[in-house]
């Protein structure tokens, strides 16, 4: 309790949930793109966090583009900032992977060197300076013992609502379908005549393009930096094994609960704390449990 | 016959760097003393991926342990250099049997992640504990803990020339371990787990019991690294442990050739070497890390030394 020793414990427990809440919001965005591509294509894919980077980057460099109006700035971010990285993830589907045949350590290892080699040109182009892009707009929700920020609040409707939108997506359309026929059995699914290769490239696209989003959403409250993709990136590993391998529903359960614990824990204790509690749990959730725990056991 | 060019060849390579003292500068000499204790990682690195095919992402855990346990008796308990190395080795070789006893229960890309993960808890902890290990910032060294005595000897890790001769003895011992591990029955029990567990399990194979060992020796091996760096440099520090140091010495086993002996040596002193010109020209010198494994990964997965061995010389161990 160092922040705000002027409140009582009710309304700081309310206050740290708040952050929580908005902890779980971005991070239930961005684990869900790693889980979307390792459930279709069992691919871990280690350079997710620099798609995250990426996408604060870009952020920052549209919105400094449209000087003047930070609200139109931030809009035109949110629409391109995701457009180039999904670009950028699908070049580098078609430029790697697919020629490793998706196989499961050799691709860990390319997208371990993917990391690099986007986080070092991120260095050379952008610098290494932590830079920050202003908020859309400004108001504060006035609550009984404490004011906050309306921005934070928007960003947690924001994820909900993108949420909703990819499981409209996966469950109610036709490329939902073809995805999740893929996910089930890609050579059946290949026999009955579903392009595999091309709903790979679209699966790896739209889970790094939700990482940006998320990105985009977080870079008013964070700042945009080079390194910044390694937490998300973690925090998103522990999230999909303890929500189950390549199951959607638990992904959004355990990004929840852990970005809660994350923030609360965060809040009251320290942050390296913990991380340290919660990359040691996963690891014995992989170990002893690798279904996750609200996951099925594999088929 | 085989036996006597593989162990003729290791001998050379070891005499080689031992004369190359003579020659090169005093900046060259001390890059290439760095060079043999991470080739000393490496070697223990690829006694695990290259021979039992275990893939780890988390080996700085070991290199750590090891560095932290020698370290931290010397600058807290002002360990001699002897017996702090022994803490380091120690101390690696007891997590190394922790983790191996929990990771080896998984496989493949659970592996590759479990390591990671347990890895990066190290690494944090180390940040958490930073008013005994020094964090970020790391801890100088005392003096005092880089001169020791052996048989009226006094040995002194100051000095560039001795220290540079201890690298040579310490990656000898590395190469001789190696090997031993490599060239007797266990060592094929090992190609036969990375080629078929199931069918070495089948043939009768505690493989579990083989896995462990290997990982012990691998960590054990990493960890003497470790140990080794921080004595004759004087320095620890947490950034040792974080997951770059995983990352480099898979990097290094790659490009030499995973699953032959010399294979991690020459891909250490090549990647470093090349690591250490780009940094002369930018600060981003991680970019070549990048393109150097994905290249590998794409178009020359068996390595430098592994390629030599399937054109040329299939008696390379």
């Amino acid at each position: 309790m160092r922040r705000h020793a002027s409140l009582d414990f009710g309304p700081f427990l309310f206050l740290a949930t708040l952050e929580g809440l908005v902890q779980a919001a971005v991070l239930t965005l961005t684990a869900l793109g790693l889980s979307l591509v390792f459930g279709v294509m069992r691919v871990v894919n280690v350079a997710h966090g620099e798609f995250f980077m990426l996408g604060a980057v870009l952020a920052w460099w549209v919105s400094s583009l449209v000087a003047g109006s930070p609200a139109l700035g931030f809009l035109l971010a949110l629409v391109a900032s995701p457009l180039v990285v999904g670009a950028i993830a699908l070049a580098s589907e078609r430029l790697i992977l697919r020629r490793l045949n998706y196989h499961p350590e050799s691709t860990i290892v390319a997208t371990i060197g993917l990391l690099y080699i986007i986080q070092q040109t991120t260095l050379i182009l952008y610098g290494p300076d932590a830079r920050s892009v202003e908020a859309p707009f400004y108001f504060r929700v006035e609550f009984p013992d404490f004011g906050y920020s309306g921005y934070k609040l928007v960003v947690i409707a924001a994820s909900a609502l993108l949420l909703l939108g990819t499981w409209f997506v996966m469950r109610r359309t036709r490329l939902g379908l073809v995805m999740r026929a893929t996910q089930y059995d890609s050579e059946t699914a290949q026999a009955f005549g579903i392009p595999v290769g091309r709903v790979y490239a679209q699966v790896f696209a739209l889970g790094a393009m939700l990482a940006a989003v998320a990105a985009v959403l977080v870079v008013p409250i964070q700042q945009a930096h080079y390194l910044m993709g390694l937490d998300p990136l973690l925090l998103s590993f522990i999230v999909v094994i303890i929500g189950g391998l390549g199951s959607l529903g638990g992904t959004v359960l355990a990004a929840v609960l852990i970005g809660l614990s994350d923030g609360i824990l965060s809040v009251f204790f320290s942050p390296t704390l913990a991380k340290i509690v919660s990359t040691l749990l996963v690891a014995l959730v992989l170990v002893f449990r690798p279904e996750g725990l609200f996951g099925k056991r594999a088929r | 016959m085989t036996a006597a060019r593989v162990v003729g060849l290791h001998v050379l390579v070891l005499a080689l760097l031992f004369a190359a003292q003579f020659v090169v500068s005093d900046y060259d000499q001390l890059t290439l003393t760095r060079m043999m204790v991470l080739a000393v990682y490496a070697v223990g690195y690829n006694l695990l991926f290259g021979y039992a095919g275990l893939l780890s992402l988390g080996h700085a855990l070991f290199f750590g342990a090891g560095l932290y346990g020698a370290g931290l008796a010397a600058y807290h308990f002002e360990a001699g250099v002897p017996l702090a190395f022994v803490a380091g080795l120690a101390a690696s070789l007891l997590v190394s049997l922790l983790i191996g006893l929990i990771a080896l229960r998984t496989r493949g890309v659970s592996f590759m992640i479990v390591t990671m993960m347990f890895a990066q808890a190290g690494f944090l902890a180390l940040l958490y504990f930073s008013r005994w290990t020094g964090g970020d910032q790391g801890l100088p060294l005392p003096a005092a803990a880089r001169s020791f005595t052996v048989a009226g000897l006094t040995i002194d890790l100051a000095d560039a020339g001795t220290r540079y001769n201890v690298a040579v003895a310490l990656l000898a011992v590395a190469i001789g371990i190696g090997l031993l591990v490599v060239m007797r029955p266990g060592g094929r029990v090992l190609v036969a787990i990375r080629e078929n567990e199931e069918r070495t399990r089948m043939l009768g194979y505690d493989v579990f019991a083989h896995k462990l060992k290997a990982f012990v020796i691998s960590g054990g091996l990493s960890g003497a690294a470790g140990a080794a760096y921080g004595l004759m440099f004087a320095y620890i520090g947490a950034t040792f442990a974080s997951i770059q140091y995983s990352i480099e010495v898979l990097l290094f086993t790659l490009l030499g050739g995973a699953g032959t002996l010399l294979g991690p040596v020459l891909g250490t002193i090549l990647m470093f070497y090349l690591i250490d010109k780009a940094s002369e020209v930018t600060s981003a010198y991680l970019l070549v890390v990048g393109f150097v494994l994905v290249g590998l990964i794409l178009w020359f997965p068996k390595g430098i030394l592994g390629t030599v061995r399937d054109r040329w010389a299939r008696w390379l161990p």
